[in-house]
């Protein structure tokens, strides 16, 4: 176990490193310059230089790198062009928001997806089973910002059950998490159906009727939690999307998370912003992997990690 | 690049002429029956009708809630360059000069007075006394010359600097050969005299831009590089919180050199509000001013709703939408070929295409900027004519060109709108829809872009003056790698006269001068290396708790709103 987890943990860092140099490369290749933008319209060359060496861009893009790594060891992001502060300071602000919304929007995709994909699969090919698995998919095809703004039209401007957008308070959550919840909840439906369905199949499921168990004991006892292992690999993946920004569904609610600040930093070539979010979403795919992973065994005894 | 400014509209002029500054309401207070119909003066007596009670019903006091969709970068005035951070900088710090509110005209600020040798030369500034920053400390004659020695340096990588190489001294400093810049010297605590190497008639402005401001030493010291997000100055109003991508702060400052300034107690700016999702709250009174105005796609309904109408206010902004033609690439260099896109393009198509929010333009200037030549009639819509031109240009006539342009609405419509008058004479253009930086970066290469389409990236002037329209976007000293001047055009005569122009520093001649400059641009377009499109306009909405004259929202200056100017209405 802990060799396999050390093993796991040096794949992740060259992995990591790996998604550095790409970023940092694809970065630096793009056309726009930003000393062009830090240094102003009225810039002359000369000026023009002296912003690139405060920068360090004036460098070799190798020792770029390598200066970059070396602080990043020491966690250190560097400095927004635009903003002058702290990348960490940037990002860490983000964050608390970003998780949180991560955290509610998982609880809705597995509440709606788990009931919805378990009901549609113990009543397979009839009519419920067929309109709530095309319900699904409908939510699943939908644009972010159209079914955001639905919600908000609906629940807080005409009904006016929630506030229009902001962060802070709990009830200001439910929406932005009710939209990603039911988005990513269709995925885990139809997940969940065939799973389940699968599970149906297997003998020790007929064993356990044979018994006369009741068919509650059945579901929770044996159905569900077979079923729901490809279930907590989906979570580790969604992990790492959801902290990659969720640009879309926090602009439409106001929501003061990464994505936000990805989208200004992009807009503005930030460089180091950019490279910052990126690495923090890359270590969030691979630490959510891992923990999905590690969970497994935890379900299901036959799973080994070796 | 980022910066946006609005400018004195016939909206703003009307404001003025119905309401005066505040000392001068008072004044008129005292008096038992005032007339409020001249255009120099006054407040309105509270019974007629006007866009601002008078002075009587302006309590201090009160708050409001001002939304944005991003964050402020940084409120460090050496640094901060886009329009939301340019009027927060504003209140939060002071300059030697400023405009006077709702207006283009300078005034002295923490300059009490000011004088302007005779060869224009070397200026002089009175400071004010007693102005405190808000740690409680004087502010003195060596916290101005800190300040602009600290924005010249090229540590501090403010994107201002280059306006300020005029001042004798400069590039010694910048390029560390001096340890202080020559020509800002300060021979008492309360003088500081500004030496430049030529005269320049923008000089005063430049001392009203947000890069001159004061800034406080000891505290840019204590927060280093974070200074912009922790900063200290002499403004109307302290910046008492900053939570990054949620909310900042600002409390009134209760030592605000200005009597009765600033009427707020409290600005809550709310980040990460989408404009639509503002504009909602807006209508529903949950905050005072939706900071990135009106989004097009609710622009019919905000301008047909009565009641909401009565709340927004339109200003010109010193702003021209332009194709730029690369005078350097084929066949763009044979001046026919300009002229006649410059008469194919149906710009009253294009400013319906936008909802009517801007004007046809005929020449470079905005018609807010002085110098803007009213009777100058440009190229005007003519199909046949472009042909003929087009003929005339010889052999190459009917070509395939490409025409680069930013990648977001509405830009890309407007350049097929280019696209489709252009094929009617028989150019055939690819559009190249590209983001912001690479449009940038090809215009800045010399072969780099035939035609780019200016719209997202155009230039919009930092202060009202013609100069600040020609120097970087269509002088010699733009058409450099990398540089701003997209057509490559550079007219060593022009440049000439435009360096002449700027010499005239007499304040009496200043009409003179707008003249000359008025000129330059209208000449410049006998070679046409702009296609100049359309001016557009400013929109801010605001809810009825807040109010002021018209002329502090969608200010020339400020932008949505004069922060030290608005008052409540609910104020007991």
């Amino acid at each position: 176990m802990a060799g396999y987890l050390l093993r796991r943990l040096f794949h992740a860092l060259l992995t990591l490193i790996g998604i550095s140099l790409i970023t940092f490369i694809i970065l630096f290749a793009l056309p726009g310059d930003p000393v062009n933008r830090v240094a102003g319209r009225m810039a002359n060359d000369q000026q023009k230089a002296l912003v690139r060496e405060q920068l360090g861009l004036d460098r070799p893009l190798w020792e770029q790198y390598g200066r970059y790594v070396g602080k990043l060891a020491t966690g250190d992001l560097g400095r927004s062009f635009m903003q002058r502060s702290e990348v960490s300071e940037l990002v860490g602000a983000r964050l608390p928001a970003t998780l949180w919304l991560m955290l509610a929007a998982i609880v809705c995709e597995l509440v709606i997806g788990l009931s919805i994909g378990a009901v549609a699969a113990f009543r397979r090919n009839t009519l419920l089973d067929q309109s709530v698995m095309v319900g699904a998919f409908v939510f699943v095809s939908a644009p972010q910002f159209l079914l955001g703004y639905t919600l908000l039209y609906v629940f807080a401007v005409w009904l006016g059950w929630f506030p229009i957008g902001g962060y802070g308070s709990l009830s200001q959550i439910v929406l932005p998490a009710l939209t990603l919840g039911l988005l990513g909840g269709g995925w885990y439906a139809r997940m969940m159906r065939s799973s389940v369905i699968e599970v149906l199949r297997q003998d020790f499921v007929r064993t356990a009727r044979a018994k006369g168990l009741s068919r509650l004991r059945i579901v929770f006892v044996h159905i569900v939690p077979n079923a729901i292992l490809p279930i907590i690999a989906m979570v580790g993946i969604d992990i790492g999307i959801f902290m990659s920004g969720i640009v879309v569904v926090e602009s439409v609610f106001g929501w003061p998370g990464i994505g936000q600040l990805t989208w200004q930093a992009i807009q503005q070539l930030d460089i180091p912003i950019i490279m910052g979010v990126t690495l923090v979403s890359a270590c969030a795919i691979v630490l959510g992997n891992l923990l999905a992973d590690l969970a497994a065994p935890l379900i299901d005894p036959r799973i080994r990690l070796k | 690049m980022n910066r946006l400014l609005a400018s004195a509209s016939i909206v703003t002029l009307l404001a003025l002429g119905a309401c005066g500054e505040e000392k001068k309401e008072e004044a008129q207070q005292a008096a038992p029956a005032a007339s409020n119909t001249t255009a120099t003066t006054e407040a309105a007596p509270a019974a007629t009708p006007a866009p601002a009670p008078a002075a009587a019903e302006i309590k201090q006091g009160g708050s409001m809630i001002v939304t944005f969709k991003d964050d402020l970068p940084t409120l460090d005035p050496a640094i901060g360059y886009d329009w939301k951070n340019w009027s927060v900088i504003k209140s939060v710090f002071d300059g030697l000069l400023d405009y006077k509110p709702g207006t283009t005209e300078i005034v002295p600020d923490l300059a009490e007075s000011f004088e302007t040798s005779a060869d224009g030369l070397t200026y002089t500034f009175k400071l004010r006394q007693g102005v405190k920053f808000h740690n409680g400390r004087e502010m003195k004659a060596a916290d101005v010359k800190y300040s602009l020695e600290r924005m010249i340096n090229p540590a501090t990588t403010s994107p201002g600097a280059g306006y300020y190489a005029g001042i004798k001294g400069f590039a010694e400093f910048q390029a560390g050969t001096a340890t202080e810049v020559a020509g800002i010297t300060t021979p008492d605590d309360y003088t500081v005299k500004l030496e430049l190497t030529a005269p320049d008639a923008t000089t005063l402005h430049l001392l009203a831009l947000n890069f001159s401001y004061v800034v406080p030493k000891e505290e840019v010291e204590k927060s280093g590089l974070d200074f912009g997000k922790k900063p200290v100055g002499t403004g109307a109003y302290k910046v008492t919180e900053w939570t990054s991508g949620q909310k900042i702060v600002l409390d009134r400052n209760a030592d605000y050199f200005k009597a009765g300034l600033p009427r707020l107690d409290k600005i809550t700016f709310e980040i990460g509000q989408e404009p639509v999702v503002a504009l909602l709250r807006l209508q529903k009174g949950e905050i005072d001013i939706a900071g990135d105005g009106i989004p097009p796609a609710k622009f019919e309904e905000i301008m047909n709703d009565p009641a909401s109408k009565d709340l927004v206010i339109t200003a010109d902004q010193l702003h021209t939408g332009y194709v730029a033609m690369n005078v350097t690439m084929k066949p763009f260099d044979n001046v026919a070929v300009r002229q006649a896109v410059n008469m194919a393009i149906n710009k009253d198509r294009i400013v319906k295409l936008i909802n009517d929010r801007a004007v046809p333009a005929n020449q470079p200037l905005p018609p807010a900027m002085p110098g803007y030549d009213t009777s100058y009639k440009g190229y005007a819509f003519d199909v046949e004519g472009a042909k003929a031109k087009l003929k005339e240009a010889g052999p190459e006539a009917g070509f395939e060109t490409d025409l680069y342009v930013m990648n977001t609405d509405p830009q890309p419509r407007i350049a097929q709108a280019i696209q489709q008058d252009l094929a009617t004479i028989g150019i055939k253009v690819n559009l190249k829809s590209q983001d912001m930086g690479t449009v940038i970066a090809a215009g800045g290469k010399k072969d780099g872009a035939p035609m780019i389409w200016s719209g997202g990236m155009a230039w919009i002037a930092d202060f009202p003056d013609p100069s600040n329209f020609y120097t970087v976007i269509l002088g010699c000293g733009g058409a450099v790698e990398g540089g701003w001047n997209w057509s490559w055009y550079c007219n060593e005569a022009l440049d000439k006269r435009a360096r002449e122009a700027n010499a005239i520093t007499d304040p009496a001649k200043a009409g003179e001068r707008a003249i000359a400059w008025g000129k330059i641009f209208t000449d410049l377009m006998a070679d046409a290396p702009w296609a100049p499109v359309f001016n557009e306009k400013a929109y801010v909405v605001h809810s009825k708790r807040v109010a002021g004259p018209n002329g502090i929202f969608a200010d020339p200056i400020h932008i949505p709103v004069n922060y030290d100017e608005v008052y409540a209405t609910d104020v007991k």
